[in-house]
């Protein structure tokens, strides 16, 4: 978090709607969500499996893949706008602006060449002017500001000469070294183990906080969004049903999906056994779902309205909206007084 | 849990090694002499990080893989046995039982629900499979009523009986394994990560499934997981382990509360909360390098590569496990000065 850089816009995402077009038929993947992210900040993004919360930062990317399609609304960085891009400037937006690490580094890294190749061939693709001597300098600075050591050896060697911890530091260290001002991380850590996911969380707060470049940090963990998050966007069913300060999200949920998800988790201080509440029922088939609201059907508060007419957002408190018909009533009730 | 209650399984100086082709040695050193036991209705938690042999551990105990060495020692009967000499090495021809009737006894409940079912059988047809085997239905008709009673147990409907199994989400596959492992009525469960492929808000419904399934039938588990927080609200007490071998057992709160191996605490500290201020707040031990490979286990203890604490003796000499508090076994050198 840094002060000075907190109020200006680095990205402006308004409702953006992402659909898949399947011979089974149209699957709404992001059914329209907004969000503002600053210089310097970190959102996370939580949701389940299917709940769109890969597709959106894809289309960030540039990266949605057949059959999806962005159908509406916009994408602002810096003031430019996303969508327009042609290719060309598609290529060059990737990498040098916004960069992407992924869920699992085996198989974002090629096999059959060197790490140091692979360092300086991302380097090289959006600097043509750089010399190779050059690049591998830079390549080998990155690769010990991630934490790896050894570097010239380490240069030499191959994605399978690592550990699943060390290539996902490759993977951070090649997204970074075009410093970028937007990093798109796509579960980072899921497949990594818990004393290396603690490793490369540290690390990753330590370049954030060098570099002040906003973090998109996609993720079904709560410990981890609670770690190293500034804000939070829950996502169910494509859309975002509550979003705002990491703080109000987990002491003031005002969403019932996010009163459910804290409440389905064995809780931290527990000293002793209590048994723990699961949300019932099974996630939304996105191919029918539901009218009104997604989670209406899994939740335990259910009125008559909720399944037949999507909540609008209502603010809760400072920069914290959530939409749900509970809350509308609730500020019906206020204005009524 | 009162001490007098019956021990069902207990495992004695349990290894097992996996051949390298073409490489002289012991091989993969996945399990190095655990012993510990279970009593009846009792969960025994088992946690680590990947690559420490929990899962082999697990798998040999119901004699899937064969043992090295050791013995195991179901309900007073020794289905395995070949003990260890003073040096080290396996006597010698191992005693052994056949499996079939124990089968019986001892289920597993798989780690991914959609590899672990055919996918070109029925579920009534998988379910079915173990009936069969063990001669448990008397008639047809008993058959289906058994396989009907089995998938409401597991809250799925009767009518799933004619479906296969990509027709279900990753949830309900894993009720599926479930029903299939308690077709046969068993005693015991070896539960490996049953929930770690599930959705958050799916993982609770599970975890509450398998309580009330061993409230009622009296089970026994022993669960694997990675996700301490899981591991600890389900199990009474939790086994620790790190490259093979397990460095801490207690009973799980007391566990949690005072971890008393440097390995454990690392692990605790490691394991992002979901509480944003108590992660600001919260000292976290971050362990430098990677786990090194089975294939070559450090000397001495098999933590002291990582350790903080690490003096000349742990390199040299494996510490024995013993009982530093009642009921609260360690392995550390540290501990005993």
């Amino acid at each position: 978090m840094s002060e000075q850089n907190t109020n200006k816009k680095l990205l402006e995402v308004k409702d953006l709607r992402v659909s898949f077009f399947t011979p089974a038929g149209e699957v709404k993947a992001v059914g329209g969500i907004s969000y503002d992210l600053n210089y310097g900040e970190v959102m996370g993004v939580v949701g389940e499996s299917g709940s769109g919360k890969s597709q959106e930062a894809y289309s960030i990317m540039g990266l949605l893949q057949s059959p999806g399609k962005v159908i509406g609304g916009s994408i602002t960085f810096e003031g430019q706008d996303v969508l327009s891009f042609s290719k060309e400037e598609m290529t060059s937006f990737r990498g040098s602006k916004v960069a992407m690490i992924f869920q699992n580094p085996m198989t974002c890294l090629n096999p059959v060449y060197t790490i140091g190749n692979q360092l300086v061939e991302a380097l090289r693709a959006h600097d043509k002017n750089i010399s190779k001597p050059e690049a591998e300098k830079r390549a080998m600075e990155m690769m010990e500001m991630v934490g790896i050591n050894n570097v010239e050896k380490r240069m030499k060697q191959y994605p399978h000469e690592f550990s699943g911890g060390m290539r996902q530091r490759v993977m951070i260290a090649m997204g970074l070294i075009c410093h970028p001002q937007l990093l798109i991380a796509d579960e980072p850590t899921t497949a990594l183990d818990v004393t290396i996911q603690a490793q490369i969380l540290e690390l990753m707060k330590d370049l954030q906080k060098k570099t002040k470049m906003g973090i998109i940090f996609i993720t079904h963990n709560l410990g981890v969004v609670a770690d190293i998050c500034d804000k939070v966007s829950v996502m169910y069913a494509g859309k975002i049903v509550e979003q705002g300060p990491v703080d109000d999200i987990f002491y003031k949920p005002a969403h019932p999906y996010t009163m459910g998800l804290l409440r389905s988790m064995p809780r931290v201080d527990a000293e002793s056994y209590e048994r723990l509440i699961p949300i019932e029922g099974t996630p939304v088939d996105m191919l029918n779902p539901p009218e009104g609201c997604p989670f209406a059907p899994r939740c335990d508060k259910c009125m008559k309205i909720c399944l037949k007419k999507m909540p609008p957002y209502v603010e809760v408190g400072e920069n914290h909206r959530s939409a749900c018909w509970l809350r509308v009533q609730e500020m019906m009730n206020k204005e009524e007084k | 849990m009162a001490n007098d209650e019956k021990i069902l399984l207990e495992i004695k100086d349990l290894r097992k090694y996996f051949p390298i082709k073409g490489v002289k040695g012991p091989g993969v050193q996945a399990v190095q002499d655990v012993s510990f036991y279970i009593k009846k209705g009792e969960t025994l938690g088992l946690v680590g990080e990947s690559g420490c042999g929990k899962t082999t551990l697990g798998r040999t105990i119901l004699r899937l893989y064969e043992p090295t060495g050791g013995s195991i020692i179901y309900d007073g009967t020794p289905i395995y046995e070949n003990p260890l000499k003073p040096d080290g090495t396996p006597v010698g021809k191992a005693k052994a039982v056949n499996m079939l009737p124990y089968r019986r006894k001892m289920q597993i409940i798989f780690q991914d629900p959609s590899a672990s079912l055919d996918p070109r059988m029925t579920v009534g047809e998988i379910i079915g499979e173990a009936i069969d085997i063990h001669k448990l239905a008397s008639s047809k008709g008993d058959r289906a009523d058994m396989i009907k009673e089995l998938l409401r147990r597991v809250g799925l409907n009767t009518e799933h009986a004619n479906r296969y199994p990509h027709e279900f989400s990753g949830g309900q596959q894993q009720r599926v394994g479930i029903a299939r492992a308690l077709a046969v009525k068993p005693e015991f469960i070896v539960c490996d990560e049953p929930i770690s492929a599930l959705d958050v808000s799916i993982q609770s419904q599970v975890v509450n499934m398998l309580e009330d399934m061993q409230a009622d039938m009296g089970l026994t588990y022993l669960f694997i997981a990675h996700d301490l927080s899981v591991v600890r609200h389900i199990s009474n007490r939790i086994g620790v382990m790190y490259l093979g071998s397990l460095v801490e057992l207690g009973e799980s709160y007391e566990l949690n509360r005072h971890p008393i191996h440097p390995y454990t605490q690392t692990l605790l500290s490691a394991v992002p909360v979901p509480d944003p201020k108590l992660s600001r707040t919260r000292q976290r031990i971050v362990l430098q390098g990677d786990i090194p490979s089975p294939m070559n286990p450090p000397s001495g203890c098999r933590f002291h590569t990582r350790c903080p604490y690490a003096t000349e003796k742990c390199s040299q000499e494996m510490p024995k496990f013993k009982e530093h508090e009642p009921g609260h076994w360690a392995a550390c050198h540290l501990l005993d000065q």
